[in-house]
């Protein structure tokens, strides 16, 4: 086909339009020639020579021999006709590289192009242009060199692009300015495709980096929980968890719990505000009301808790070290409560006393009967676990029994759910039948009374923790 | 049903329990505490009536089962509601209606 290389080197100033225009802000690779500069591209139709252009450039060489490149074009079995290739530009070509302003890309480029011919020398010789090589690379540079400019992966298909666009140079033709109009256009979604090449190799190495840093968090993260479940923490490892407390049962109580703390901190507040300044009994009415409502709420977070993680709540872990000195069954002892109250409630009717009086009995006989169940428990529990005489009848037989005794050890631990939430249970009635013994007003003090007691309790935790040791 | 109804008349009050509950355990011995000599029934040491009358209790609406407490032949309920009703004092007055305690 005789066809023209018209690389775009039209005029005078085309000569530095010509040669490969570095752009300083895209990577080397796509150094070739930037948008709008017109080096105009030549037709893939016209020379099917250059489909097999990556491989051409094995023998482009730009360092500045002019004629080993014509020559090479002429391998190519196509009529390149070289006619209106100015060597002239090729010329110039080294200097104007040399003189370009962006020195250390043409550099590089160059060095590029070196590397590449020496790794390449042996694939020359698929310049000899069979001509069903030739269409299929035709056709296949079609796409190819768009595909290759929007391949982020292979760092050799940029060379080899590169070195399609080093071809440009090789040539010049100055006439038919028709077909530069849509060679600029060429050359603009050439330059688009490599623009887009290297935006989506930044994307690449964003999402690599985001992907590392993920990486540490998580290696971070199960450091730990390693830590965490060596101090007891239960750590829930499966994903079937579908109720509520999905994952972590006992942080995500602890996390209820302090923000209920909180929430109580600020009504206790608010109550011992209407307190002092002797608002009417409605109002104090409503806040006590408010309060109570909200020692349910905790009653009822513990009772999921429990469902959870029921040794997370029978060991204190939730509460501070004081207060988990006065620990039982996963909260405080209600009678213990009522005995500090007596004193602060005065003046109590008969009436009261003897009701708050009962009501302290009541619960101390209910938390010993409870205490009583718990110390069955432990003992049936122990006598399950201890019943391990070897049998006589062999391995097989003691592993049943094994089996059979941890069955029956679950069974029993299970239960234990049971007496955190009847603890919690008489918890909860004693302090709404002290409601119903007390006036509005004393009640309002009892509450105040009992926030101001665990407060102190949390105080000296506190205080503990951080005391100076020698 | 019949049986478990039977068995819950026959004395004022009336505990169906399990050997192996430990919270029947803690129910007696309030039962105990506050002098009541209440008629326990272990379940599971009943092999004939047994898991018959667990049903019965369950058809009760007590859950868990057991322990299911009686008193003066009426259904009081499970542990849960014998804490509540003891709290607030109308479980010795209970007793002391169906007359099984005297103070």
């Amino acid at each position: 086909m005789g066809s023209r290389i018209r690389v775009g080197v039209e005029d005078e100033k085309g000569a530095q339009r010509g040669m490969p225009s570095f752009n300083s802000e895209l990577p080397i690779s796509n150094s070739c020639y930037t948008e709008g500069n017109a080096i105009d591209t030549f037709h893939v139709s016209d020379f099917g020579a250059f489909g097999q252009s990556y491989r051409l450039e094995d023998a482009v060489d730009l360092s500045g021999n002019p004629d080993s490149v014509f020559n090479s074009l002429k391998v190519s079995g196509q009529t390149i006709s070289p006619g209106p290739v100015r060597i002239s530009a090729l010329d110039k070509l080294p200097t104007s590289l040399d003189n370009s302003p962006l020195t250390n890309q043409t550099q590089l480029y160059r060095l590029r192009l070196t590397k590449l011919q020496s790794s390449n020398l042996g694939s020359g010789t698929i310049l000899s242009g069979h001509t069903e090589n030739q269409e299929e690379s035709v056709m296949a540079d079609a796409s190819p060199r768009t595909d290759i400019s929007t391949d982020v992966d292979t760092d050799d298909k940029n060379q080899r692009f590169d070195q399609n666009q080093s071809l440009v140079a090789v040539g010049s033709d100055s006439s038919d300015r028709s077909k530069d109009k849509s060679d600029q256009k060429t050359l603009r979604r050439l330059a688009q495709n490599r623009e887009a090449a290297r935006k989506s190799r930044l994307r690449k190495k964003a999402y690599v980096q985001q992907l590392e840093s993920s990486r540490l968090k998580l290696t971070q993260l199960e450091q730990e929980l390693q830590r965490a479940r060596q101090q007891g923490v239960f750590i829930s490892s499966s994903g079937e968890q579908t109720h509520s407390l999905s994952g972590n049962g006992a942080m995500q109580f602890d996390a209820e719990y302090a923000r209920w703390l909180e929430e109580q901190n600020r009504q206790i507040n608010e109550l011992r505000a209407a307190v002092n300044s002797h608002a009417s009994d409605t109002e104090l009415r409503m806040i006590v009301d408010g309060i109570l409502a909200h020692y349910d709420e905790i009653f009822r977070l513990k009772g999921v808790a429990a469902k959870a993680d029921v040794f997370h709540l029978l060991s204190g872990m939730w509460k501070t070290p004081a207060e988990r000195c006065f620990l039982w069954l996963g909260g405080f002892r209600s009678s213990e409560l009522l005995k500090l109250l007596v004193s602060q409630l005065e003046p109590l009717t008969e009436q009261q006393l003897m009701g708050i009086t009962n009501l302290q009995q009541s619960s101390q006989q209910a938390e010993d009967a409870l205490s009583q169940g718990m110390e069955a428990l432990q003992q049936s529990l122990a006598e399950t676990l201890s019943t391990g005489a070897p049998s006589s009848s062999g391995s097989s037989g003691n592993v049943a029994n094994y089996m059979g005794q941890m069955a029956m050890a679950m069974g029993k631990l299970g239960t234990l759910e049971g007496f955190i939430r009847q603890a919690d249970n008489l918890r909860q009635q004693t302090l709404q039948q002290m409601h119903r013994i007390l006036t509005t007003r004393q009640s309002a003090r009892a509450l105040l009374a009992i926030h101001d007691y665990f407060s102190r309790l949390r105080a000296l935790s506190s205080l503990w923790l951080a005391r100076p040791r020698d | 049903m019949d049986r478990v109804k039977d068995l819950a008349s026959k004395k004022a009050a009336v505990i169906f329990t399990k050997s192996s509950c430990c919270m029947c355990h803690s129910i007696k011995q309030l039962f105990y505490e506050l002098g009541a000599s209440p008629a326990v029934y272990e379940l599971d040491n009943d092999s004939s009536y047994g898991r018959e009358m667990e049903w019965a209790l369950k058809g009760l609406g007590c859950n868990p089962s057991v322990p299911a407490v009686f008193i003066g032949g009426k259904f009081v309920g499970s542990s849960k509601d014998v804490i509540s009703l003891h709290v607030d004092g109308s479980l010795k007055q209970m007793l002391m209606d169906a007359k099984a305690i005297w103070f």
